[in-house]
């Protein structure tokens, strides 16, 4: 009988994503299963509703990204009734993504992904957080965190109207504009996001890359995955968050193609599989060939380093210049060491303040020519955008009124269900050898590979970015638990 | 009483978005306040929680838990179950816990469509027609996960509540304002609202709160938002004919989504004293219809596309139609 290890994230809640380990007969990792157990049925219930009310439904499917789901059901809304949005509208949508993501990138950073590094991977639990990093590197940063999430906040209930699941955008734009009093707040706090952006950058290039020890652990082996990379970008091939084509590009580097939201289903397939209620997405024209790296498998990821990966470069002259940084320090391009997809993810938060700026200078965006009203029979419609977490796509199909047929969602971090699997897989197999469990440090190491992905399983259960709470049971062949390990559980 | 002599918090998610957490985070400072005068028992979202702990707790340990999400699945009724024991109060926190929200819209489908649905999409290869199995036999062992309920419960539909907070999620300064409202009664300043109420809200309408001006409303069409060419930024949204909720749904958002130039969709539940949302805003609707033509009236009301999801977009799963009995009156069927 084999061994099994359960590490169960329980909380966030006993469940809502459990690992089970099991040990062959030498003691080493046979296999893993990452396993998600929940659904709620979004693509079913949507179906009968008026295709306008869907960027407002669907924000329902994550609390913690609800803009990006209002987004992406506003752009295959758009799509569904062949709407030209006016260049405003476009504009105004792209400002209000752009907070958001000024304000999640700073979240994941400091509250859950920095404390490993700014105090260390191996320091005590009850340090590693927030307040730990304020202890180590002074008071004033707290303030300014604290600030940078609220300045993100008030740009998106400004243009979004909420907070939390903004209402404004509908079939060809926005119900509202902004006025030249709130572009004025909005630039201000764009320019100082920038500055923000940069101290993040700087803290990040002393406490990190000045450090061998961290150098080393993100260089490591354990931490490293040779697949796909896909991103959103521009017309120019550079980054962008809110529109453009898919650029697929292989582990050796090559762009394999790029795709427009309507040619997905050539190139994204999802596979079932009968233990968990999460679909893996996949390269179809690659295929599936298991959870295996390389360029004949099919298994891709979507974070903020695969889109650095997917590009040419940044749209704005300062994260341009930290992008080139990024690839001359870690050796050229693509990147594949997952831990670095932190430094991307400032690299981003950079790109979002400066669009912000750019965005708040534009002399259209206190327009009043915010909404163009749909003239044509609605059918079907495809949106994409770029969640902090991963491709976005929703895919609609109406009846001649307008109300919804059909529904098919591809979620942010469903699209690294399969790489998020094999780093718990690796990570297992290189902590776990004949039958010793390294207690020391697998709870953790495994939580790092979690934690880069920034998993949002909001979008497909619950837990909130970064902190998987980790209960990892460890049972004799007869099943008996003779040891279990914890953390944030 | 904990060992340092505050009393006990606690906050968990059921089947939710995660949203009722981040309005709870956007309270700011008021945080504090929570931890000046509680201890923080369990919390998944802010603290390392402590499941086995709770269980390990002597039952009605915890004075306060706010419990969002429905009860979609096994696992989430087991744990309403578990912090309903350990709770002196609970309180269905959001729309979700209180009536369902729009998970609840699922309920108009049987499982297996669900599964049919999400299991066979357009973009999913599945051509040996597999879907999650409860328990399953893998070469090297067991495993499971938790069982798909036919319906999506709400909590008091499995439990008894004490307090409902509606919203989705519910707005900050309406936490904030709860949690002074507790830390007074703590202190011996104020007492608790009757066991049953809706706390965290008005006791009118959203359209008691709404800054657009209202007339006498008459209206010959519904039309859809984005039909609108120019919506005005002043005037009452249902009097421009757009399909807006404001009328049956409860006050204390401050009627955000309507001062945005978006109809209210129903997020705050019924109001005060209204026993089925649906069958009010049905009255209210009839009510501005300008017209005494059968016929006319019919056309009329062929402009709401989706009569079910408008009248009950959020509180499907918590109104008569479904359970006999609303939601909000507090049953708890154990």
């Amino acid at each position: 009988m084999m061994q099994r290890v359960t590490i169960d994230p329980i909380t966030r809640l006993e469940g809502h994503g459990k690992i089970e380990i099991f040990l062959n007969e030498d003691g080493d990792v046979a296999n893993t299963y990452f396993q998600i157990p929940e659904l709620r049925g979004f693509e079913r219930f949507c179906v009968g509703r008026p295709v306008e009310e869907l960027p407002l439904l669907t924000n329902r499917i994550c609390g913690v990204c609800p803009e990006a789901h209002h987004m992406a059901g506003a752009k295959a809304a758009d799509a569904v009734y062949k709407v030209n949005i006016p260049s405003t509208a476009k504009k105004l949508r792209e400002l209000l993504y752009s907070g958001f993501y000024f304000t999640d990138h700073t979240t994941h950073f400091y509250a859950l992904a920095g404390p490993d590094f700014v105090i260390g991977p191996t320091a005590p639990v009850a340090e590693r957080n927030i307040l730990g990093i304020i202890h180590k590197v002074g008071l004033e940063i707290g303030g300014k965190v604290i600030q940078a999430r609220k300045y993100g906040h008030t740009i998106v209930e400004m243009i979004g109207g909420r907070k939390v699941h903004p209402c404004t955008s509908i079939p060809g734009g926005l119900t509202k504009g902004i006025t030249e009093e709130q572009r004025q707040e909005i630039e201000m706090m764009g320019r100082w996001g920038i500055e923000f952006a940069q101290f993040s950058l700087q803290l990040f290039n002393d406490i990190v890359l000045g450090n061998k020890e961290y150098v080393d652990l993100i260089l490591g082996d354990i931490y490293t995955h040779q697949t796909y990379s896909i991103g959103l970008l521009d017309e120019n091939n550079k980054v962008n968050f809110y529109d453009g084509l898919v650029s697929v590009v292989a582990p050796d580097g090559e762009r394999i193609g790029k795709y427009a939201p309507n040619e997905y289903t050539e190139w994204i397939a999802e596979r079932v599989e009968p233990w968990t209620y999460l679909k893996f997405p996949y390269l179809k024209k690659v295929g599936w060939k298991g959870f295996v790296d390389g360029k004949d498998s099919g298994v891709y990821f979507s974070t903020p380093l695969s889109r650095l990966n997917a590009s040419d470069g940044m749209a704005t002259p300062l994260a341009q210049e930290q992008y080139e940084k990024f690839y001359e320090t870690l050796g050229g391009k693509p990147v594949h060491q997952r831990l670095t997809i932190h430094w991307a993810r400032l690299i981003e938060l950079l790109y979002s303040a400066e669009r912000i700026v750019e965005l708040a200078t534009d002399p259209e965006i206190t327009s009043d020519n915010f909404h163009t009203v749909p003239t044509e029979v609605p059918s079907e419609g495809i949106g994409i955008v770029e969640a902090p977490r991963g491709l976005l796509t929703h895919h609609y199909k109406t009846d001649e009124r307008g109300v919804v047929t059909e529904v098919n969602l591809i979620v942010g971090t469903t699209n690294n269900y399969a790489p998020i699997s094999m780093s718990i897989k690796k990570a297992a197999q290189n902590l776990i050898k004949k039958g010793t469990v390294v207690n020391e440090g697998l709870l953790n190491m495994v939580e790092m590979a979690f934690r880069a992905y920034d998993p949002c399983f909001g979008c497909a259960t619950h837990s909130l970015p970064g902190q998987m709470p980790l209960q990892v049971t460890i049972r004799d062949a007869n099943g008996e638990p003779i040891d279990v390990l914890k953390q944030y559980c | 009483m904990s060992e340092n002599g505050k009393p006990k918090f606690a906050m968990y998610w059921a089947a939710s978005c995660g949203g009722c957490e981040i309005a709870v985070l956007n309270i700011g400072e008021k945080i504090l306040d929570v931890d000046a005068n509680f201890e923080v028992a369990f919390w998944p979202v802010a603290m390392d929680a402590k499941y086995k702990d709770v269980e390990a707790m002597p039952d009605k340990s915890i004075l306060l838990t706010l419990f969002n999400g429905g009860i979609r699945n096994a696992e989430n009724e087991e744990l309403a179950h578990l912090l309903r024991r350990k709770s002196q109060i609970l309180v269905a926190f959001g729309s979700c816990a209180c009536e369902g929200c729009i998970p609840g819209l699922a309920n108009l489908s049987k499982p297996q469509v669900i599964f049919d649905t999400v299991y066979r999409s357009v973009s999913t290869e599945n051509p040996e027609k597999l879907e999650p199995q409860y328990e399953y036999q893998m070469p090297e062992g067991t495993i499971h996960i938790p069982q798909f309920y036919p319906v999506l419960k709400t909590l008091d539909q499995v439990v008894h509540v004490d307090y409902y907070m509606p919203g989705c999620p519910p707005e900050s300064h309406q936490i904030a304002a709860v949690i002074d409202l507790v830390i007074k009664v703590l202190h011996g300043e104020a007492t608790l609202p009757p066991p049953g109420t809706t706390i965290g809200a008005g006791g009118s309408t959203v359209c008691d709160e709404c800054s657009r001006t209202r007339n006498v409303k008459a209206i010959k069409q519904f039309v859809r938002i984005q039909d609108v060419a120019h919506i005005d930024p002043d005037l009452c949204l249902l009097e421009q004919g757009i399909p807006c909720n404001g009328p049956a749904t409860r006050d204390g958002c401050g009627a955000l989504c309507p001062s945005a130039g978006a109809q209210c969709i129903g997020c705050y539940g019924p109001a005060e004293g209204v026993l089925d949302y649906g069958a009010r805003l049905i009255a209210a609707y009839a009510s501005v219809i300008d017209s005494n033509d059968p016929e006319e009236i019919d056309r009329i009301l062929d402009g709401i596309p989706d009569p079910v999801g408008q009248f009950y977009r959020f509180n499907l799963a918590g109104s008569m139609l479904r359970a006999g009995t609303p939601a909000w009156r507090g049953n708890g069927s154990s």
